[in-house]
Parts: C-alpha cells; structure tokens; sequence
C-alpha cells in the first residue's frame, strides 16, 4: 500500500458503491410491480384486455367465436354462469353479455372478480368497455345478480402476425373471496351495472 | 498474463506466523484464508446433506409406484431441498466462498480481503441460512406434511395457497440470509479486486480466476437483491395479506416468474463462471504454457456476465409470451454460445501443442470441458421456444442442467480441491486417488444423467414421485449411475484421509514451472499472514 493514496478511503468509496447498487435493485425489483402492470395494461401483455370506449370503426364481416369461462375458487360458495357458453363476434362490433352470480351459501359473502383472456397474445385486441370486474360484490344468501359486460374486438387483431389467423378466444373470469372485504348487510351500491333480482 | 517475478519477500523471516487459539481462530476468523477453509468444509456437509436428499430421489424412481416415500409431496420437499441446498449452499460457498476468499487475494497479492470482518460476517450468515433451510424440512408445509415441496423456484401459488404451513416461510428466510451473505461477500471481491491488487498488476495482468471472480461479484450485486425483493414480496403476500402474485387482489403470478428469473439466470453463471476461472489456471498449468487468448477470456466472462441478465424468460416460454418476445429471446440465448464457445475452443488451443500432464487435477479439469460442452449442446437445444415447449419441465431439462452444473461446477470444484489441496494444507493427495475417483464420477454420472435425456424426449416431467410403467428401464440405469458416483465419493475420502496420514509434504510449487500464479510463490501451506512486503508485478518479455 505505498504507492496509493489513502487505501482505506477508497475501499469504503467502492463498497459504499456497491451496497447503493445493491439496494438500487431491491428497489427495482419492487418497482417492477407497478411497472409490469402498467405494461399489461398497455399492451395487453398475459392476457390483460384493454380497457377502452366504443369503437367509431365500422363492424367488419369478419368475426371471431368468444368463449366464456366462469370459475369460482374454493372457499366462496357461488355459482357463476355466463348466459351463453360463447357468442359469435364480429370484429368491431359491440357486444353484451350477461353473467349471473348467485350466492348458495347460507351467510353473506363478498368475492371479487379476475379476468383474462386465451390466447394470452389476444389481450391487446380485446377490450372492454364495461365491465364488472374489480369492483367487489356482496351477496346476501339465495341472492342472484347479473351483470354486463360489454367488449368489442378490436378489426386490428388480423393485422397482427401472431393473431392473423385465430377464430377463436376464451374470455375467463374468476370470482374469488374478497381479502379485505368483509360482508356487509349494505350490498348492491357496489353495482352500478349490476341488476338485483331474486329468484 | 504476465508473471509474477518471484519475490517470495520471506514472509515468515520475523516470526510474525503465530495464529489465534482455536476458538478465536475458527469462529471470530478474520483470516481470508481461515474464512475460505470454513466455507469449503461448510459447502462439503451441506453437500453431503443435498447428496443424501437426491439419494432418496434416485431410490425413489429406481422403480415405478411409490416405494418410499407414502406422500408424493414428501418427495418434492427432497427435490426441493436438494435444489436449494446444491445451489445455496454447496456451489457457490465452494466455489465462491472457499475458492474466492483462498485464492483471490493470494492471487492477486494482497494481504487480505478488503474487509476481513465483514468476511465473516458472509460466512456466518450462509451457516444461518443453512440451518434456517433444514428447520424448514421438519415443519409444516403443505397441509399435512413437513417440508417445502415448492421446487427451487418458489412458484405461487403453490408456494402461497398452496403451503400454509411455516416450511416455506423457513425456506424463504434461508434465502434471504444466505443472499444477504453473498452480497456482502460480493462487496467485498469487488473491493479487494479494484483497490488491493499488487502495484503493476493491472486488471489485464490478473489472473483469470480474479477476473472470474470480479464477474460473478458483480452479477450476484446486480441479481441476488432482486430475488430477495421477489420473496419478500412473497413473505408478505403469505403472511401480510398482500396480493403482489395473488389474482385475487390484481397481482400476477407471472410477475414473480420474471422476478425470480431476472435472478435465476445469472445465478446459473454465478455457480459456472467461478469454475471458468479455475479451469483456464488447471488446463494452463499441466500444459505449461500460459492460457490462450488471455484477453478473449478476459472478456467472453464479461460477455457471458452482461449477456447473462438479458436472456431470463427462455425459463418461461410456455406463459404465452409473443413471437417476437419468443424470437429476441431464442436470439439472445443462442448469442451466449459465442462466448462461451470462445472459451471452450481457447481452453483447447492452450493444450494445443502444449507438454501435457494428465494429473488428476487436469483430468477433472479436461472432463470438465467435454461434460460441459455436452450440457450447452442441450442448452442450444433448449433454447428454441417451439422445442422447449415440449421439453419444458422434462426430464431433458433436468438433464441438462445437470450437465452444466453437477457435471460442470461440481467436476471443477473437485478439480479445485485436486489442484490447490497441495497449496492450502501442505499434504498431497495420492494421484491414484484422484485418478480413480474422476474415472468413478466420469462414468458415474454419465450413466446417471444421460439416460435423462431419453426419459425426456420421451415425456417423462420433472418433480414427480411415480410414473408409467414405460419410462423404467432409463430410470434404473439412472440410478445404477448415482451409486457409481457415490462409490467414488468415497475414494475421494479414503485418498483425503491419506493425504493427511502420510509423511509426504507438498513443495511450495508442487506443479512445476507451469503455475505461474503468486500463490506458488508462498510456502505449502501459505504463511498465516502473507504478502506483508507487496510483491511487485513486471512484465515478463513476450511469451
């Protein structure tokens, strides 16, 4: 160490050095949660459906089959059912379709609703104008509610080399157990697209 | 490379040698070379433990139906603990912690690391990692049974919805004890390699084992805290109610994926680059000439290393990435075969021409580089989306990166042990006994592994206890293959315990005018304290 000025000084300078990009990472690795939502979002990537308004385009005479998928995960006690198994939708064109969620439980529950689209490479053609996913819903038991959901699918999924030539997608939805949503007797305020009925 | 002009400098001249007693000198170590002896004795328990854990993988598929293991889960916990222990706790200790902390500043004439405490500090985080990783074994995971049966990888939702239980929380704390040790340890390389290294050894005169060993320092910097924010966010999404991988709440699973792969990738050159650095000093030394293309070695490391961390998703081709996401990734993948061929093919031009000695050493060394070539075959293979999705998560996979890494830094750690065992005890082990166990391992694992790739090709998947009927005959001879290596595990002993009953006494250079590096400069064993007076590095006239 005689031919350098204050070794010491400079060891601390380079782990000091270090340990910033160390936690820079950390740091980016917990930034990479909001980063990697925003891109699902932009871009339809994993299956994210596009949230959008109505299309001023024209409905086209091609068309696609729509599946629907309805799943509920254990520990809520619901039924959930896509009024038709799948429709035929020509691209542009507007379409509604109605789900009905009955709760068959004997107590409240509250789920929330998860959605996405297969094939995962589909996501940035379909979107969705209204729909009732992430807003939370409480049943009370016995309690049926249906719900809308409006999509169109966007013409521009045959300019896409990985879309070109599908003739058929499922749309999926999931409702699970709400985490932090406890039941509340106050229930149906949460749908502003939902229409309570009783059967 | 230039050579160190030998100025052994007699160190031990003024009686400067005395060590602490043994409880201060083993447990409060601040020696580098303490800390590396630590560390090697600590990756071969926690080897023998994950040698045990795949023992009880290979009884299990020797034959179709469960024969040992009641709950196929039980069987994953010992996959599980077998990945995590081999990776965490046997290869990169061994290689990184014991190898490094030996030989980095030997090799680079400093007399220590940069920050001996902090040194400790690594070591004994690594330990508490272990042991936190074996407590996860005896308690609840999956409901009803012991142990973390999540695969190395940690995937939720079955590392969160599907193991209640505290075994993965355990597992997760393991993680995050032994990383924060090696990034600790990483500082530490880093420091002692930019600051400590002797007056005229500039960075294209160090050896390529410190190069190796700079690389892969920085590649656990940049990857290591990104997989301990990804369990971190697992931790609180298993026990906080956050729902960071939870669909439920918004999260995606596939996020963790990225994450832990982000890391995964270059973990996997973190455990091969190390034993990069070691090979080229073995091949150079028994062919005694200086190794081929020292700069292209130099830099196919850092290539390797900056490439390395582009190249994560060919781990997850199958979670419905685009085309063109699929092609840039075939694409880069493939590009990392270019380095690394330039490594292979500079290894063989250093034995070109060169006055071989097949000692044991340098059979490992030179079984390394054929075994090794065999695993990045399979690697290009994989590397191909449209392939890989019918190989992915095959036993095809299992054999090649078992290839690369049980054949690769697992063969070069011995190599290692072969090559330095002289320089860092003073005894020799028996040539026989090397020869004899790299013959036992050679064919061994050959035998072992090999038929993986059959059984892949043939549709047999990863992580299961159980299996048709048609998938038998490879599994057997599978297994024949792993007690053939275990039998020359216990040559390796036998010759290791010979080695320190015999007389004999290595020389302060045992090998001769072709290991040119500083650490054969120093006494066999090297001085408690070396390099007191810094050796100075002169250019040696054009080899």
């Amino acid at each position: 160490m005689t031919d350098r000025r204050n070794p010491a000084r400079k060891a601390t300078v380079t782990a000091v050095a270090c340990a910033a990009l160390a936690f820079g990472m950390i740091g980016l690795a917990f930034a990479s949660v909001p980063l990697y939502d925003m891109f699902c979002k932009a871009t339809g990537f994993d299956g994210t459906p596009r949230k959008g308004a109505a299309l001023a385009a024209a409905a086209t005479d091609d068309s696609m089959l729509v599946r629907f998928d309805t799943n509920v995960s254990s520990g809520l006690p619901w039924r959930f059912q896509a009024e038709a198994p799948q429709v035929t939708a020509r691209l542009g064109e507007t379409k509604t379709v109605f789900f009905k969620v009955r709760n068959t439980g004997t107590a409240p529950s509250t789920g929330i609703a998860t959605f996405n689209v297969q094939p995962a490479l589909m996501g940035a053609f379909f979107v969705k104008i209204e729909c009732f996913c992430f807003n939370e819903q409480t049943l009370q038991p016995g309690e049926t509610m249906d719900f809308p959901v409006v999509f169109y699918i966007d013409p521009a999924v045959r300019q896409d080399s990985n879309t070109a030539h599908l003739a058929e997608m499922t749309l999926s939805y999931t409702y699970f157990a709400s985490k932090n949503g406890q039941p509340t007797a106050e229930l149906a305020t949460t749908g502003s697209t939902g229409k309570k009925s009783n059967f | 490379m230039a050579n160190a002009a030998a100025h052994p400098g007699h160190h031990d001249a003024h009686a400067h040698d005395h060590k602490p007693p043994f409880f201060s000198r083993w447990f409060l170590s601040t020696n580098h070379k303490d800390i590396g002896t630590l560390y090697l004795l600590f990756a071969f328990c926690a080897g023998i433990i994950g040698a045990f854990l795949s023992f009880g993988i290979r009884m299990e598929m020797e034959e179709p139906g469960l024969q040992y293991f009641a709950n196929p889960g039980t069987y994953n916990v010992f996959v599980t603990g077998h990945g995590l222990i081999m990776v965490f706790f046997m290869v990169m200790p061994a290689l990184i912690g014991g190898f490094g902390n030996w030989f980095v500043p030997l090799m680079i004439g400093a007399p220590d690391m940069a920050f001996p405490r902090m040194n400790n500090i690594s070591f004994w985080l690594t330990v508490a990692g272990f042991l936190s990783l074996v407590c996860s074994l005896f308690v609840e995971g999956a409901p009803g049974a012991s142990g973390a049966g999540t695969g190395w990888t940690v995937y939720p939702p079955l590392s969160t919805a599907g193991h209640p239980g505290p075994a993965v929380d355990f597992a997760i704390f393991a993680l995050h004890l032994s990383g924060a040790g090696s990034i600790l340890g990483a500082i530490n390389f880093i420091t002692t390699i930019l600051n400590m290294r002797a007056p005229g050894m500039t960075l294209h005169k160090m050896p390529l084992f410190a190069w190796s060993m700079l690389v892969t320092a920085f590649l656990l910097l940049l990857s290591l805290p990104v997989l301990a924010g990804a369990i971190t966010m697992l931790l609180t999404d298993r026990n906080f109610g956050t729902t960071f991988f939870d669909p439920a709440g918004g999260g995606d699973p596939v996020l963790y994926q990225h994450l832990f792969w982000f890391f995964g990738h270059p973990e996997v050159y973190i455990m091969i680059l190390p034993a990069f650095g070691i090979v080229s000093h073995i091949i150079s030394t028994f062919s005694r000439k200086p190794v081929f293309g020292y700069l292209a070695m130099a830099y196919a490391m850092v290539a390797i290393g900056v490439v390395g961390f582009v190249v994560w998703a060919h781990h997850m081709y199958t979670v419905g990435l685009s085309l063109q996401t699929q092609s840039y990734f075939v694409f880069a993948t493939m590009v990392i075969a270019v380095p690394t061929g330039v490594k292979i093919f500079s290894w063989i031009a250093t034995m070109w021409g060169g006055s071989i000695r097949f000692t044991a050493a340098m059979h490992w060394a030179v079984g390394f580089i054929f075994l090794f070539t065999v695993g990045g075959v399979t690697g290009v293979v994989l590397a191909n989306s449209a392939v890989d999705k019918y190989l992915h998560d095959t036993y095809y996979v299992v054999a090649h990166f078992h290839y690369v890494l049980s054949l690769g830094a697992v063969f070069i750690i011995f190599a290692g042990v072969y090559y330095w065992f002289p320089k860092m005890t003073g005894h020799i082990i028996p040539e026989w006994a090397g020869k004899l166990h790299f013959w036992l391992a050679f064919i061994g694992a050959n035998v072992l592994f090999f038929p993986m790739h059959f059984l892949g090709l043939a549709g047999m998947p990863r992580r299961y206890a159980d299996y048709p009927e048609a998938f038998a005959g490879w599994h057997k001879v599978s297994t024949w293959g792993g007690h053939i290596f275990a039998l020359g595990m216990v040559v390796f002993f036998i010759g290791v315990v010979l080695a320190f009953r015999s007389s004999r006494r290595a020389a302060d250079n045992p090998w001769g005018e072709g290991a040119t590096t500083l650490e054969w400069t120093l006494s066999s064993p090297p001085p408690f304290h070396q390099f007191e007076t810094l050796p100075r590095i002169v250019d040696e006239p054009a080899h």
